[in-house]
């Protein structure tokens, strides 16, 4: 016993089977997420199911498991789970149903999911297509075919009715705005009427403008409001939607491999471009990954000169003692401070005081309704850049601390100033280790969701903080990100097995977003070590 | 030649050979008697130095280093040879507790006055160090280094000063056609040969070489020393090595440092063949060391 601990492998074992654990634990958490979100977008199969009773159901199965032990002492019996959408006709879209009151299960081949742009999906068969009061097919054959030939026109104009709202009203919106701020800066400064007058008479014609594009619009939607699609929904019951709610149409049942995976397909790229739709279960992330992406450059962007400044004092500058020992501690420490209590201190320092002091002193025609006083990117982005910095700090100091004594000697030994020196030499050195430190900021400061909640980040952000109106880069804004909306999705949401599949989606692509930050930080970081190292001998 | 506006004016403006006297140490005499230059390029007066507290590194160095020769520094391990030949730059004043006493000077000019910038002493002053230290940039870069410092930016000057540099640390054949790439590449004798181009293009009067060739192979370290011999044509060399060997080679004179203190000083060819002092005849016969 005492030889083999002597010996060591007892120890190899050891440690071996640490390592073999953690990873075990990193694959089956990648597994989970993988599978759920993965199998999200995949159209299976819709099945009928007949009841005892004479009921019928139509749906999705989502789940199976064993009933509970109260209801079935034996443990064989299993219930499932079907989504059987129509939230709008049945008031819940899932069901639990026991399988020993299942007398017979069916795939219906003209069986439609129909995906809305509320109300959930629709499962049902088309009973007949409707233009106005005209019925222009009906049936589950000519009906799914005429669907299908309207539905492209249908989503055009449900388009048009969106661009129109968002760039030509949201225009006009913007202008109005302009001015109802122009004429308050001029009240404040007391202008002459002349001066009000003008304003008011630009106000008066956007008003105009507005009305014009308004009644478009009306005209817009009541065109897109004529035809309509009438399903019948298993338990004898009717739906007539209009095409323009359609965002999809598929029968799953009817489509090959190839037809289920341009589906999708496309169900997977409109969850990475598209907006969401239904509080957030479902649709697009595609707001919640462009403020994920931007709060983390930002604060990138922050953190790097600071830490690497704040390092380079403390590793160049400072006489080396008891003082600077105790800094450095201190900094050591700071990254273990609970991550909410720098979104407090975010809040009252970056928010309310720095943010209130912009306001008062350059948006005061806004005020009371603050600017720069309330939750935004910028602050969110400055929040996690303070609480990373301690690890930019202790990479670049360690990279300092690296770099050979012969080269700062080499180059003071020419003439070079200790600035020169850390400039031309310390730093390009020192660059890898820097940006470990910057790969390593970025790990943390992109799955940190407790210090956004309080600085900024929102459920449902009306624009990115990025667009076309001047000054283009709108860092006061709120924005969406992928951690809050993990959470946000997964427990706040009123439609929990709706949202399921959306949480593991959400998390996959959070962690694919921060790997692809990584690699391009350790890319980078690879190509300025090959220029260190040289080429090979 | 190019030469730093800045040096030049140094050397111009200093109070000259002719107000500061000479001292009149047996180093000097013994230029005069190999017929050799009596011009004094370093002067060492009283010189004590220590890396802190009471314990003296250094003590009570006093002696000449003649102009355009190469002087040797040799005794064993831990004697202070480095520590004096990092004086000369003032090298150690980048330690927080290390002092000096006494004076340097050189020209004749103190070099721990005020007024003496300690950039362009260094730039006067070149030193090529024991362990090859290109930086981790092209060989032009390396080369140019001292040059961009002293404000040089145009392009073929750049490259004149590059080559000439090359040139006469005997590699521009070896690297003219990779000079982009990176320094680090190269050998150890011609990264060592490198950073002796690199020195030289700061156009110093000194150059100070701590083991330049201690690690290097056998071939590598005689290129070195034909180089050192080529080279005290236009510069004052003072170079510390362990290998006696390589100290009677190359120099024209020798120091011999023991605990600090310099034991002997003269003429290489006599300090080797008759030394007056015991421990250095131990020390070169292989009796210590």
């Amino acid at each position: 016993m005492r030889r083999a601990l002597r010996s060591g492998d007892p120890f190899v074992w050891l440690t071996g089977g640490a390592l073999a654990t953690s990873l075990l634990m990193i694959a089956a958490l990648l597994y989970v997420v993988m599978a759920r979100a993965l199998g999200f977008f995949w159209p299976s199969e819709v099945v009928q199911v007949h009841l005892a009773g004479g009921a019928t159901a139509l749906g999705q199965v989502r789940d199976r498991e064993p009933l509970p032990r109260d209801q079935d002492p034996t443990g064989t019996a299993h219930r499932i789970l079907l989504q059987v959408g129509n939230r709008d006709l049945y008031g819940a879209d899932f069901r639990w149903l026991n399988e020993r009151d299942i007398e017979a299960t069916e795939v219906p081949t003209d069986a439609v999911v129909l995906e809305r742009r509320e109300w959930g999906p629709l499962f049902g068969f088309v009973q007949e297509v409707r233009a106005g009061d005209t019925v222009i097919a009906t049936g589950p054959l000519d009906g799914w075919r005429a669907l299908h030939d309207r539905l492209p026109a249908a989503r055009e104009l449900h388009g048009r009715i969106l661009r129109m709202e968002k760039h030509e009203i949201g225009a006009i919106n913007y202008r109005l705005e302009q001015e109802r701020l122009a004429l308050k800066r001029l009240q404040a400064d007391g202008a002459g009427p002349a001066a009000l007058g003008a304003v008011e008479a630009t106000v008066a014609q956007l008003d105009q403008q507005y009305r014009a594009v308004q009644r478009d619009l009306d005209q817009l939607v009541a065109q897109s409001r004529v035809d309509t699609v009438v399903l019948s929904a298993a338990g004898g019951k009717e739906k007539s939607l209009p095409l323009v709610q359609v965002v999809r149409a598929y029968q799953p049942n009817a489509l090959g491999v190839g037809a289920k995976l341009r589906v999708y397909g496309a169900r997977l790229w409109e969850f990475v471009s598209a907006d969401p739709r239904e509080s957030n279960t479902e649709g697009g992330v595609f707001p919640a990954i462009f403020g994920t992406v931007m709060m983390v450059l930002l604060m990138s962007v922050a953190v790097v000169p600071f830490g690497v400044l704040t390092a380079l004092y403390l590793r160049e500058y400072a006489r080396q003692g008891l003082l600077v020992r105790m800094v450095r501690i201190a900094v050591n420490n700071l990254a273990g401070v609970p991550s909410i209590v720098f979104g407090v201190f975010g809040l009252g320092f970056f928010v309310y005081f720095l943010g209130g002091s912009i306001d008062a002193l350059f948006f005061p025609e806004r005020l009371p309704s603050p600017t720069f006083g309330t939750g935004g990117i910028l602050w969110a982005s400055l929040t996690l850049a303070l609480l990373t910095v301690p690890v930019v700090v202790v990479a670049t100091e360690e990279a300092l601390a690296a770099v050979p004594k012969e080269n700062r000697e080499g180059s003071l030994a020419l003439g070079a100033t200790k600035f020169e020196t850390v400039w031309q030499i310390v730093l390009p050195n020192a660059m890898p280790g820097i940006l470990t430190g910057l790969i390593l900021a970025m790990a943390r400061g992109a799955g940190e969701v407790a210090p956004l909640m309080i600085t900024g980040v929102v459920k449902l952000a009306p624009s990115l903080p990025l667009d076309g109106y001047w000054p283009f880069v709108h860092l006061e804004r709120k924005f969406m990100h992928l951690g809050f909306h993990i959470y946000d999705v997964g427990f706040q949401s009123p439609n929990v097995e709706a949202a399921k599949p959306m949480v593991y989606a959400t998390t996959l692509l959070l962690l694919l977003i921060i790997l692809a930050l990584n690699l391009s930080a350790i890319l980078i970081r690879a190509r300025l070590r090959r220029k260190f190292v040289g080429s090979a001998f | 030649m190019h030469v730093n506006g800045a040096v030049m004016d140094m050397t111009a403006n200093a109070p000259g050979r002719a107000t500061v006297p000479p001292p009149q140490t047996a180093a000097l005499r013994a230029v005069s008697q190999t017929g050799g230059a009596d011009r004094i390029m370093i002067g060492v007066e009283d010189l004590c130095m220590s890396y802190g507290g009471d314990t003296l590194a250094l003590k009570h160095i006093s002696f000449d280093i003649p102009w355009r020769h190469v002087t040797a520094f040799i005794g064993p391990s831990g004697c202070g040879k480095s520590t004096l030949l990092r004086c000369f730059n003032r090298l150690n004043d980048l330690l927080d507790d290390a002092w000096v006493t006494g004076r340097i000077t050189l020209d004749g000019v103190d070099i721990h006055e005020p007024r003496v910038d300690v950039t362009e002493l260094r730039k006067r002053v070149g030193m090529v160090f024991q362990k090859p230290n290109p930086f981790p940039k092209s060989v032009y870069d390396n080369v140019a280094y001292g040059p961009r410092l002293a404000g040089v930016r145009a392009r073929r000057q750049l490259d004149e000063i590059v080559e000439r540099s090359l040139v006469r640390a005997a590699l521009w054949d070896e690297v003219r056609d990779r000079l982009r790439d990176s320094a680090l590449g190269l050998s150890g004798g011609q990264q060592q040969r490198l950073c002796i181009a690199r020195t030289l293009a700061a156009s110093p009067d000194v150059l100070l070489m701590d083991e330049p060739c201690s690690a290097l192979d056998p071939i590598a370290t005689a290129r070195i020393e034909q180089l050192i011999h080529d080279l005290k044509e236009h510069y004052t060399i003072v170079i510390v090595t362990h290998n006696m060997q390589q100290a009677a080679r190359v120099s024209d004179f020798t120091a011999f440092l023991y605990l600090g203190a310099l034991i002997e000083y003269g003429p290489t060819e006599r300090l080797f063949t008759a030394p007056e002092m015991r421990e250095t005849e131990d020390y070169i016969t292989g009796r210590f060391g």
